[in-house]
């Protein structure tokens, strides 16, 4: 009893020492945006496949969490949803990506669509029925996200508003629960990632992106750069990266993944 | 006095498994203060207090009063201790006394499966149940009400599985004694067993407040987040728990340290609340 106690212990050290002792593999660590890391994961996978001996770990976080870990070192990429900020400079961005956010409504909602000037009114409060934007007659349900927000900072920065001037009827998190939200009240309006949307229709979600200032919300339109509301989707790097940290850089920009980012219903950065 | 060596040693092993049990708080506690140190040299703690709003992104006027976010998580806490411990102790009165055995064993399984369910389990059953209905009643559904429905089921089996164990741990000689006296069985149970029995239903039901008051991943669902006083059941609440989950990813600097200063209010708050207890034996 005693001895198999020790063994499994012994066991146990032995496997830790192995796991830890591997040097043959040279690992990338990539932590934040939760929006970006999907992306990344998958193209990892594949640069992984390609090149053995790089082991790449994915972990999400926040946007703010991948720009302090690459700065601080403890990450050798950061993944950031949003434009790197005043003070943030001597990082390098590479963008992978952009993402639009279109605003959503319940399917039962007929309004088609909303100018930059009738939203600021609905998120100031100065427009509080349906029916004074031509949809049927019905409280406006305002949903807002929490602040810090990447998706947050974009919408604001296309509507010119402060957060304070935002008069929300209840906040939401991330984009799940926004189109939770949305698709539970048939007049409630927010406003979530385009691709997250879309593939939400797609399986069947009540919900229904509008247009905005009569442009659709959709990816060919944020490919094509008409879209008002679009995000990039960066990848930050400090200036001493490691050569592999650099080639994986390189793989994520070049047409190998384009595939990738597509499926996620992202738009490949143009070059 | 004699002591095997054996009892000995297993006396410093598990002296120290308990030291180390008991320090986690203060190590977790004193974690908090340093993380959260800048707003209490700075004097910005006085903000939590004295703001009326929570803007703390705003560029024009930032704002940092926690005072209607303390007020949501006592409120979700209470509505949802006022909604599970009635039923919690009825069901164990039940269980106890009344119940077949099949069911009985059918009940403590049901119970069990039903604290083990993960809370972002039940905050989107929440989201995609309780909400809609309520807000056929009253938009916009994420409300104080819905969370305190959820956050009451989720505190149920607390509540109903220590009311049993104490109910089982006392003396039964009083009841059979009260039997004897050729009282009713409801009497039995409502002035004997229950009286009896008090201590740790009611260690039991603060196990349960203290459960509600820091959960996060469900209320964050239900609640509508909005940071002001409520007015009505109806209206939407944003307990701490909350605003530290929404925005502790996406912080940077001084709104972390703000955020990790309001986690140790809400804990200061909890203390306070275990404070309130009598003290009185454990079960």
């Amino acid at each position: 009893m005693r001895h198999s106690f020790h063994l499994l212990i012994s066991a146990f050290f032995v496997f830790l020492v192995m796991s830890c002792s591997d040097s043959s593999v040279e690992s990338i660590v990539i932590t934040g945006s939760t929006t970006v890391a999907p992306v990344v994961a998958d193209a990892a996978l594949r640069f992984e496949e390609a090149n053995p001996g790089i082991r790449v770990e994915v972990q999400t976080g926040g946007s703010s969490r991948g720009i302090s870990d690459a700065k601080s070192g403890l990450a050798d990429l950061g993944m950031a949803s949003r434009d790197l900020k005043p003070g943030e400079e001597d990082l390098t961005s590479h963008c992978i990506a952009i993402d639009g956010v279109g605003l959503i409504v319940n399917r039962q909602n007929d309004v088609k669509g909303l100018t930059r000037e009738q939203v600021i009114q609905i998120y100031r409060k100065e427009i509080t029925d349906w029916s004074e934007l031509g949809g049927k007659a019905g409280g406006i349900l305002v949903a807002n996200k929490a602040d810090g927000r990447g998706t947050l900072e974009v919408f604001l920065k296309y509507l010119g508003l402060d957060s304070a001037d935002i008069k929300a009827d209840v906040i939401v998190g991330g984009n799940q629960q926004a189109i939770k939200t949305v698709a539970g009240d048939p007049n409630a309006i927010g406003y979530v990632s385009i691709g997250a949307a879309a593939s939400e229709i797609s399986s069947g979600t009540p919900i229904r992106l509008l247009e905005s200032d009569g442009v659709v919300a959709a990816t060919d339109s944020v490919a094509k750069g008409q879209f008002p509301i679009t995000r990039p989707l960066l990848l930050v790097s400090r200036s001493d990266t490691s050569e592999e940290t650099g080639r994986f850089i390189e793989y994520i920009k070049s047409d190998a993944v384009k595939d990738i980012i597509e499926s996620h219903l992202y738009v490949p950065a143009s070059k | 006095m004699f002591r095997h060596r054996n009892d000995r040693g297993l006396k410093w092993l598990l002296s120290g498994v308990a030291l180390i049990c008991g320090s986690l708080v203060i190590g977790i506690v004193g974690f908090l203060l340093v993380e959260a140190w800048p707003v209490f040299s700075s004097g910005q703690i006085f903000a939590f207090f004295s703001d009326g709003a929570w803007q703390p992104g705003s560029d024009r006027e930032p704002q940092f009063g926690i005072t209607p976010m303390l007020l949501a998580s006592l409120a979700v806490t209470l509505l949802a201790t006022a909604l599970a411990v009635p039923p919690g102790i009825l069901a164990a009165i039940f269980q106890i006394y009344y119940s077949p055995k099949w069911l009985a064993t059918f009940q403590d399984r049901a119970m069990e499966l039903l604290a083990g369910v993960p809370s972002i389990i039940f905050g989107f059953w929440g989201l995609t149940v309780i909400v809609p209905i309520i807000n056929q009643i009253r938009p916009p559904g994420q409300s104080l009400l819905a969370g305190g429905i959820v956050l009451g089921l989720m505190i149920l089996p607390t509540v109903s599985l220590t009311t049993r164990a104490a109910l089982q741990a006392i003396d039964r000689s009083l009841v059979y004694g009260g039997a004897a006296l050729g009282l009713s069985r409801p009497r039995q149970i409502f002035s004997i067993a229950l009286p009896a029995a008090r201590s740790g239903i009611l260690s039991g039901c603060m196990l349960a407040m203290t459960r509600a008051i820091g959960e996060t991943m469900a209320v964050v669902m239900v609640c509508g987040n909005i940071a002001k006083i409520p007015h009505s059941i109806f209206d939407p609440v944003r307990p701490v728990t909350s605003t530290i989950a929404l925005e502790m990813g996406y912080a940077t600097e001084g709104h972390r340290s703000l955020l990790y200063a309001a986690g140790f209010v809400l804990v200061v708050l909890t203390g306070f609340l275990l404070l309130l207890r009598r003290r009185e034996p454990v079960l």
